[in-house]
């Protein structure tokens, strides 16, 4: 291989906009039978990652159907449902200490094949949010969460909503992209806690002026 | 390629990937980054030693049977590698599958090769300590569409078929995450950390992602294939794994892939 060559293959990325396909999705639940049937046969275990984990709970199946944008009725049921559920601190306390929140907020470990199961899980809050100003690699999948505490106050009707929101963000909105941390047992109460500080506590990095 | 240039271009890569060319403290996205790099190698991508790699595979004689691969059908008749990959995944009589380059590579190697089939599956991908004949093989094909524009059938029933599974499969959440395709790659604009998110519904996004892969992964020092790529992609969704050219991953593909049609082939690409 000669010089000229390797220029001749540098990458050109087309950005050619040919005419949208016409191939328009279905509700044809014959075919979502038969994908579900694929899926469920299709996946297998590795390391912490059990081949069950493609079993959808109801509120997946439903988010998973109508692509995120279920009818109106269904929705608030499946909210309603997710809220139920949702195990509030016995001591009435919401908030924890900022500095462990931070910690976890950074950390974007948790419940992949490649991750040990004597690892704990981490928030993964920074690969979706921004939260303190110095920490300029964020992510935006989900809303700046940056001054939180300082727009929101500190009332507990606020703790309760963003302890609420860490631990079942579905029964706010039921198909939001924001896992569901104390329903599915990726984080512990007082890591929630912790959280909640995190984003409320005026000393946090969160609400630095 | 020379020796020197190759040195510098490994030189470049190491100080690239050890994130020193960020000098100024300000959020540059991954994609600028590598935007950089490619700038500074622009006269090459280690992904051409893997090409060359396959290319040798592909003509010796090899397997029990010592056959080469040269009569390997990849949809345009026997042997015919140039173009293949711009229309797969496609419909196959032989086998009456819809197949993905990589599940077709597989047929080939086992049927004209007589390669027992869990040889390949149970180690599909290249690691630092050993390299992988099926990636190889498809370096060298994908590298055959360079500057072919994607024209990949839904004409059949059955490739109409793959591409709507696909498509339920891309939005297909569950897991301790919740997580689909869909969550990272279902809207524009949007970043994990500093890492771009293609909005992989979009035409244009679509184009620009799938005709980039297979690709030489800066940070990993491998030439990737694109059913890695979503084996990785499942990895981050919190799934358990996929199986190798599996129904599931040759569906997904065809979904990607349709969307990507009219695009020109640009591969193998480089990569973060
Ligand atoms: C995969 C991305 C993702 C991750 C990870 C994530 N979030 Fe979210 N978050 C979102 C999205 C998306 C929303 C908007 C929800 C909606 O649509 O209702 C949101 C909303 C919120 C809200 C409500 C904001 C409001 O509107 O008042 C809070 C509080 C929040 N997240 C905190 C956290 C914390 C703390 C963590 C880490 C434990 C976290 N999030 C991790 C995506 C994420
Ligand atoms: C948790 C978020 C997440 C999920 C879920 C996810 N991906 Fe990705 N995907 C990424 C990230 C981050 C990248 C960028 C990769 C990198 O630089 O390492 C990426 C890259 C890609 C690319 C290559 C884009 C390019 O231009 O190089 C494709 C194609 C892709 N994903 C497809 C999928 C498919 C199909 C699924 C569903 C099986 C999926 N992804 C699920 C996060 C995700």
């Amino acid at each position: 291989m000669n010089a000229k060559h390797i220029i001749g293959m540098v990458m050109t990325v087309s950005l050619a906009t040919a005419s949208a396909s016409v191939l328009a999705g279905s509700h044809d639940s014959k075919l979502e039978a038969k994908a579900t049937a694929i899926i469920k046969r299709d996946f297998r275990d590795k390391g912490i990652a059990k081949a069950d984990r493609v079993n959808q709970d109801a509120l997946q199946a439903a988010c998973s159907k109508y692509e995120d944008d279920v009818p109106d009725k269904l929705k608030a049921k499946l909210e309603a449902a997710q809220a139920k559920e949702i195990k509030w601190p016995a001591d009435g306390k919401y908030m924890g200490d900022w500095k462990a929140g931070e910690k976890l907020a950074q950390s974007g470990r948790g419940m992949t094949w490649s991750d040990k199961p004597e690892d704990p899980a981490g928030g993964n809050c920074y690969n979706c949010h921004q939260l303190s100003a110095k920490e300029i690699s964020y992510g935006t999948i989900g809303p700046s969460l940056r001054n939180y505490g300082n727009k929101k106050g500190m009332k507990e009707e606020v703790q309760r909503s963003v302890y609420g929101h860490i631990y079942n963000a579905k029964a706010y909105n039921a198909c939001a992209n924001m896992p569901r941390f104390g329903h599915m047992g990726i984080l512990s109460e007082a890591q929630m806690k912790d959280l909640v500080a995190l984003l409320l506590d005026p000393e946090s990095p969160v609400n630095a002026k | 390629m020379n020796t020197d240039k190759l040195a510098s271009m490994l030189l470049v890569l190491a100080f690239a990937a050890s994130g020193a060319v960020q000098a100024e403290e300000k959020a540059v996205s991954d994609s600028e980054k590598i935007e950089q790099y490619r700038e500074m190698i622009s006269d090459g991508n280690p992904a051409d030693f893997d090409e060359m790699r396959g290319e040798e595979l592909w003509k010796k004689p090899g397997g029990p049977k010592q056959a080469s691969l040269e009569k390997c059908d990849l949809g345009k008749g026997a042997g015919v590698v140039k173009g293949a990959y711009a229309e797969l995944p496609r419909y196959f009589k032989d086998t009456r599958m819809v197949q993905d380059l990589e599940s077709r590579l597989l047929t080939c190697m086992t049927t004209l090769q007589g390669i027992p089939e869990e040889e390949i599956t149970a180690k599909p991908f290249a690691s630092d300590k050993k390299p992988s004949d099926i990636s190889s093989l498809a370096s060298y094909v994908v590298g055959q569409s360079k500057g072919i524009k994607m024209a990949v059938s839904t004409k059949h029933p059955k490739e109409k078929e793959a591409y709507q599974i696909g498509k339920l499969i891309f939005n297909y959440r569950a897991g301790p995450y919740d997580f689909a395709c869909s969550t990272c790659h279902g809207t524009s604009g949007s970043r994990i950390r500093m890492q771009d998110l293609p909005n992989l519904n979009t035409k244009e996004d679509a184009q620009t992602a799938y005709t980039s892969w297979p690709a030489y992964r800066v940070s990993q020092g491998l030439t990737r294939s694109f059913q890695w790529r979503l084996n990785d992609c499942f990895r981050q969704q919190r799934f358990p794994e996929p199986k190798f050219a599996s129904e599931a991953t040759v569906a997904l593909t065809m979904f990607l892939a349709v969307n990507a049609n009219g695009a020109e082939y640009a591969g193998p690409g480089l990569k973060r």
